[in-house]
């Protein structure tokens, strides 16, 4: 199934199972009627990019950024190439959402790539996508073969004189290259490492030629919205908030998978569609937007909105959508340390506060977990944080910080617990009880 | 301009500065590891974190472009703060082992963890262990647990030597500076990572727990390795040369130096040293007070000058002598009735003497170098011979774009983009030129030179003009493959030819320290040339720094004339073998280090420097050794109480550069040679086989560009000849042979085989760039 559930769906509507991702299906659920209409009508560049604003479509990446806005950077008369990149790598612990979508849609993505390079005058595009989910590149590229037979992208594409090449590149499974412009260097055969900004991809991006970089999902909404209109988009979600956006559940959820909501669905309706919590145990917290984003405890998401602000106001992010449900079996610092592994992992290590940080962090979060933690090492951990963030190339730094400051914040009775006790404040057993992997295990 | 405000100062900074530029422009110090001003920006240390007025975050100085009415704040709390925090990353995986740590004292990670790190580390975690790497002679890498991956050594390798020597393998903490798998880090610049890495990962090997840094006295001088005179601190304990680093001068080296020039210092104290005078009487050599071994001399070459007159006598002096030297030599075989003086001993060519208007130079400036649009190189072994105009070239074209054409013997990698390659046998230089010259006067309208009808021209020799008519400044220079090339004069002039047609400038890279200022102090013959003087055997030869074999022309012949005279005086530094044999009397001379002198550059920058230690043993400065002979010949005019009254005398009071230099040409023809018949030799001479020190560094002799001679040919002269690549073959010129391995290099033109010069192993060979035969042995 491509998706588990879902409150007027819109990128994944019309979906049945693995079978309706080729061409001839999409074409019947209306898909590039609006790059025809396009072309076919000569739309000036800066009334879909206006369509695009209007539709307060927020890149779907991580970050949020206003996508339209982000369009307008691209210089309009800059003789030479251009480019449209689409993030495909998604690295972010939780998320699972773009790879679905180049799985059953991925016309939905080309089709966006080829009108947002209208829009911005750009020749060529690349989608990177994630190198450990090597059945998605080949379907993607199967696909690309479809669009290109049809005449989609190619040369002077349904003889409108518009030129679009686009490519599909597969990384080799380093987080960071999800990062826009470590991908861009990695396109390029660099090792993938973030550059410092500015200069911005919008001026120097993929071969120092202007570039925009969106992620998938971001790419795939942009022909459903110039179908039904930039407002008609907007208002599927909230103000500030537009269109629906898929989520990756999962965690200690009845029926973990994506789900498509409006933005502003609350989360309470969310987890129900989810086949509510496992085993009936109590929710104890949330991740809401992919593992860089600050955990919320139970209570306060249960008062929560799926959507920017909402989340934002609760004192965490949507991030990419990814949201990872805990229950009352959890070990909070268990969970933690595992998460730091992950940033100190993948670190690229290029700059010092989080190179030296992300090690730093982990080590201590690991020597609790494993009952040598000392009094002061939850006001280390603290002060560690604050080194590394701000201060660093790209938002890893901070991306590593986040998931520290917030666990200690909500969760420090556990940690606090840890160092004195040596053990963790959520028996054993009862961890056991809600690992799913344990009893298959024992 | 932009106004800027740092720390309540305001300046007027030039468009697109950054916070940094601003701040050294007006004096302010902000701590830095990885920016380095010739670098390109990497703001991954982020070490040089400041507030800036409105920006939430602190903003590294180093990468973030000044904005007019900007406010910057070094000291701030938010300042100090993240610059103590980065500082505190990164001592938190160094072992902290300054005690027996190479870079004490000069350690830039060490100066400033006292001014921004703690008392005491708040990290208790293991610390990182990076494992070392041998990397080669020239440097260590036994303590990479140091490194604090500021990537300064591997942007000097993508951005100024051109060759990736080093990279970062890896990611996270487990980043490490590496080679690529076996390989060793010794391309001709290596060493400036030395001096780049700010902290004690890469050190000079050769140095290596040798001295304190704080031990040494640091001493100026100028290299005498090339003809760049590259500026140099020779750092000294205990009248001990331990180490040589680059002096900055922009104008000349900037902050770089070769590996010859860094490390060749190892033979200065190695006990090849000549530190007695010598004598070799009834075959018997003895070690002699001076007096004896002068008076000996003297008398010996009064004797043949007045027996068969001062044409029996012959002086040959190495171009990296001094000017004082090369001034008095000349002066006292002049005394002695003699005009056989020369200082190119490698030179085959001379029918320009006579006909130039005035001393051959570079033709510019060395910094005009960066700003070529175009420039075309004739006859060079580029990097090599010319390690840091290279360099200089290398930025022209990363940085400038401008379009580097090569006319060479051998195409070997110069780590350069070029714009067009002409690669072809010594024979066919001049033809080649020529090529360029008609195809310039062609897309120019303008009428061809005399004598060229006949030339074929082809699609690079047409790009290559093209690109020096297009381009606004632009420069066309003969390399020292061209200068010592049987055709030198027809190639100099025909450089003449292309220069005035396109516009362009003509020079020469100069082929040693001192090429120009040989011929101001008139080290040029007035009889015999280097090489008639060896074609025409003497009886008597006084050799001043020279080593026949390896730095003649045609060392065979120049062997054979010294194996017949009555009497060989050499002036060396060195104790050295083979002239046991041929010559008579020993000199220990002081080399560079250990003596005043002068070297003018190929760009007649006149360079003097003092001696930095004294002369070992019982070695003399070798104007001084002349100004004694002179006197004891009872000569005119060699009074002098110190070199610089001889070089003030030779220069005529010109200070900062020389007068005189002009590459005018009277009085030549354009007349074509023949193309060669039969194989032809390409002989280089290997960076570290080029002077007698380099020669006798252990280091430098261990590296690639040391290795043996090869007789290189391309596959399809290799198949010709029914050979394979490493069968032992023979090579043979005149009388004399070599037995060399065999070698693939497709970079050697067709019926070549590239052998070099310079050392032992063919130092029985013929002319470098003459007829060979080889046969499998
Ligand atoms: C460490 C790191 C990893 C990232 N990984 C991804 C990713 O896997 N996919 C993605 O779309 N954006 C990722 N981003 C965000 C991108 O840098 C970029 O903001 C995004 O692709 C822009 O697209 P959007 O505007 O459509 O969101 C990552 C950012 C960071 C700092
Ligand atoms: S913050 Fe981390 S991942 Fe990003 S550039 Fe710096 S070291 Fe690399
Ligand atoms: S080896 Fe030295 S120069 Fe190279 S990255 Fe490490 S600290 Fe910097
Ligand atoms: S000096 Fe600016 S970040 Fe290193």
């Amino acid at each position: 199934m491509a998706i588990l559930g879902a409150i007027n769906p819109v990128l994944m509507a019309g979906l049945d199972g693995d079978n309706s991702w080729q061409l001839k299906d999409y074409v019947a659920r209306g898909g590039y009627e609006m790059l025809k209409k396009i072309l076919a009508e000569n739309i000036p560049q800066e009334q879909v990019i206006a369509e695009v604003k209007a539709s307060v479509l927020r890149g779907r990446g991580g970050a949020g950024f206003p996508t339209g806005l982000k369009w307008s950077f691209m210089p309009r008369s800059f003789p030479g190439d251009k480019y449209v990149v689409c993030n495909t790598d998604e690295g972010e612990p939780g998320t699972f959402k773009d790879r679905d979508l180049i799985r059953y849609n991925p016309h939905a993505v080309i089709e966006g790539m080829a009108i947002a390079a209208y829009a911005m005058g750009a020749t060529r595009g690349y989608n990177y996508i994630h190198g450990e989910v090597w059945e998605m590149y080949k379907r993607f590229e199967a696909a690309l073969d479809e669009a290109r037979a049809a005449g989609f992208i190619g040369q002077n594409i349904l003889g409108s004189g518009f030129s679009f090449e686009l490519f599909a590149h597969h990384g080799y499974g380093a987080y960071i290259c999800g990062e826009e412009t470590a991908l861009l260097e990695s396109i390029e055969g660099k090792k993938g490492q973030p550059r410092f900004k500015p200069p911005f991809p919008a001026s120097f991006g993929l071969y120092g030629k202007p570039t925009t970089i969106n992620n998938t999902e971001t790419f795939a909404s942009i022909p459903f919205i110039l179908k039904m209109g930039g407002e008609s988009f907007l208002n599927l979600g909230k103000p500030n908030n537009g269109g629906t956006k898929l989520f990756s559940v999962s965690g200690h959820v009845n029926r973990p998978g994506n789900y498509e909501i409006p933005m502003g669905t609350p989360f309470s309706e969310l987890l129900q569609m989810c086949g509510g919590m496992r085993g009936g145990r109590k929710l104890k917290a949330v991740i809401p937007g992919g593992s860089s984003s600050p955990v919320l405890p139970g209570d306060v998401m249960m008062d929560c909105t799926m959507d920017y602000d909402s989340i934002s106001k609760a004192g965490s992010m949507l991030g990419s959508g990814a949201v990872i449900v805990m229950d009352e079996s959890t070990c909070m610092v268990k969970s933690l340390e595992r998460l730091s592994f992950f940033y100190y992992e993948e670190s690229c290590g290029q700059c010092t506060p989080c190179r030296e940080g992300t090690n730093w962090l982990y080590k201590v979060v690991h020597r609790i977990e494993n009952g040598l933690g000392r009094p002061d090492d939850l006001d280390l951990l603290s002060s560690v944080t604050t080194n590394i963030m701000g201060r660093t190339i790209c938002a890893l730094g901070d991306a590593a910080s986040m998931p520290v400051q917030s666990f200690i914040k909500h969760f420090r009775d556990e940690f606090a617990h840890h160092i004195e006790h040596k053990t963790c404040l959520v028996p054993k057993d009862v961890q056991w009880a809600g690992s799913g992997f344990h009893k298959v295990a024992s | 301009m932009l106004e800027i405000e740092i720390d309540g100062k305001k300046a007027q900074v030039p468009d697109g500065s950054t916070v940094m530029d601003a701040a050294q422009q007006m004096g302010v110090y902000i701590p830095h590891f990885c920016y380095h001003k010739k670098l390109s920006i990497a703001a991954n240390c982020r070490m040089c974190l400041v507030q800036v007025e409105k920006a939430p975050k602190p903003l590294p100085a180093c990468a973030t472009p000044v904005t007019n009415g900007m406010k910057v704040f070094t000291h701030s709390d938010l300042a100090v703060q993240a610059q103590k925090g980065v500082m505190e990353f990164l001592l938190i995986n160094h072992p902290l082992d300054c005690p027996i740590c190479d870079q004490g004292g000069e350690c830039q990670l060490q100066d400033m963890s006292v001014g921004y790190g703690g008392m005491k580390s708040r990290y208790q975690e293991e610390k990182r262990v990076v494992f070392h790497k041998d990397v080669g002679p020239l440097i260590s890498m036994e303590e990479m647990s140091r490194c604090i991956h500021c990537t300064r050594c591997v942007r000097f390798g993508q951005e100024v030597a051109g060759i990736m020597e080093l990279g970062m393998a890896n990611r996270n903490m487990h980043s490490e500076i590496t080679t690529f798998v076996g390989r060793s880090v010794d391309s001709e610049l290596s060493g400036n990572m030395i001096d780049l890495c700010p902290v004690g990962a890469l050190t000079s090997k050769p140095f290596r727990y040798t001295a304190r840094s704080w031990e040494l006295q640091r001493r100026r001088s100028v290299s005498p390795h090339d003809s760049l005179g590259a500026n140099l601190i020779v750092q000294v304990k205990h009248d001990q040369v331990m180490r040589v680093l680059p002096k900055e001068n922009e104008a000349v080296n900037e902050c770089w130096i070769s590996d010859k020039e860094r490390f060749a210092y190892q033979a200065l104290n190695s006990d090849q040293r000549l530190t007695k005078p010598m004598v070799k009487q009834g075959g018997e050599w003895r070690e002699v007070p001076w007096n004896v071994a002068l008076d000996y001399v003297a008398h010996g070459l009064k004797d043949i000058s007045r027996e068969f007159g001062g044409d029996a006598l012959a002086a040959l002096a190495a171009p990296s002598s001094t000017l004082e030297e090369l001034y008095l030599l000349q002066k006292l075989m002049q005394g002695l009735g003699c005009g056989n003086v020369d200082h190119r001993p490698r030179q085959q060519d001379f029918t320009s003497d006579g006909k130039r208007v005035g001393t051959p130079w570079l033709g510019m400036r060395l910094a005009e170098l960066n700003n070529l649009d175009a420039a075309l190189v004739v006859g060079s072994f580029l990097r090599k011979d010319h390690p840091l105009i290279a360099q200089r070239l290398r930025q022209a074209v990363r940085k400038g774009g401008a379009a580097l054409s090569l006319i060479d013997l051998s195409a070997d990698d110069q780590l350069v983009p070029l714009h067009a390659r002409l690669t072809v046998a010594p024979s066919q230089l001049a033809q080649t030129l020529a090529a360029v010259v008609k195809a310039a006067a062609q897309q120019k309208g303008v009428e061809l030179p005399a004598g060229l009808e006949n030339v074929q021209v082809c699609e690079q020799a047409k790009a290559m003009a093209q690109s020096l008519i297009e381009g606004e400044k632009k420069a066309v220079f003969l390399g020292n493959a061209a200068q010592q090339s049987a055709a030198a004069t027809q190639l100099h002039a025909l450089g003449l030819q292309l220069a005035q047609i396109t516009g362009a400038t003509f020079g020469f890279l100069g082929e040693a320290a001192n090429s120009v200022g040989a011929q101001l102090a008139w080290a040029l013959p007035t009889g015999a040339n280097a090489r008639q003087m060896f074609e025409q055997p003497r009886q008597g030869y006084v050799l001043m720094g020279v080593e026949p074999e390896f730095d003649c022309a045609n060392p065979q012949q120049a062997l054979a004339a010294l194996a017949q005279a009555k009497m060989v005086v050499l002036f060396s530094a060195f104790k050295h073998e083979p002239a046991l044999a041929y010559a008579d009397v020993l000199l220990p001379m002081a080399p560079f280090t250990e003596t005043s002198g002068t070297f003018v550059n190929t760009e007649g920058r006149i360079q003097s420097f003092a001696g930095v230690v004294r002369p070992a043993g019982d070695a003399r400065p070798a104007w001084k050794i002349l100004r004694v002979l002179g006197n004891v010949l009872d000569l005119e005019g060699f009074g002098y109480n110190t070199s610089e009254e001889v070089r003030d005398q030779v220069l005529g009071g010109a200070s900062e550069f020389a007068t005189g230099l002009d590459n005018g040409l009277n009085g030549v023809t354009l007349q074509l040679p023949q193309a060669g018949q039969g194989m032809e030799r390409i002989a280089d001479v290997p960076i570290h086989f080029a002077d007698p020190m380099a020669r006798r560094a252990p280091a430098l002799q261990r590296t690639r560009d040391a290795a043996a001679p090869a007789a290189r040919m391309a596959a399809a002269t290799l198949a010709q000849l029914g050979l394979q690549a490493g069968d032992l073959v023979r090579v043979r010129q005149g009388q004399g042979g070599a037995e060399l391995a065999a070698a693939l290099d497709e970079g050697v033109p067709a019926g070549c085989v590239r052998v070099a010069a310079a050392h032992a192993s063919t130092a029985a060979l013929g002319e470098m760039f003459g007829a060979i035969s080889v046969e499998r042995a």
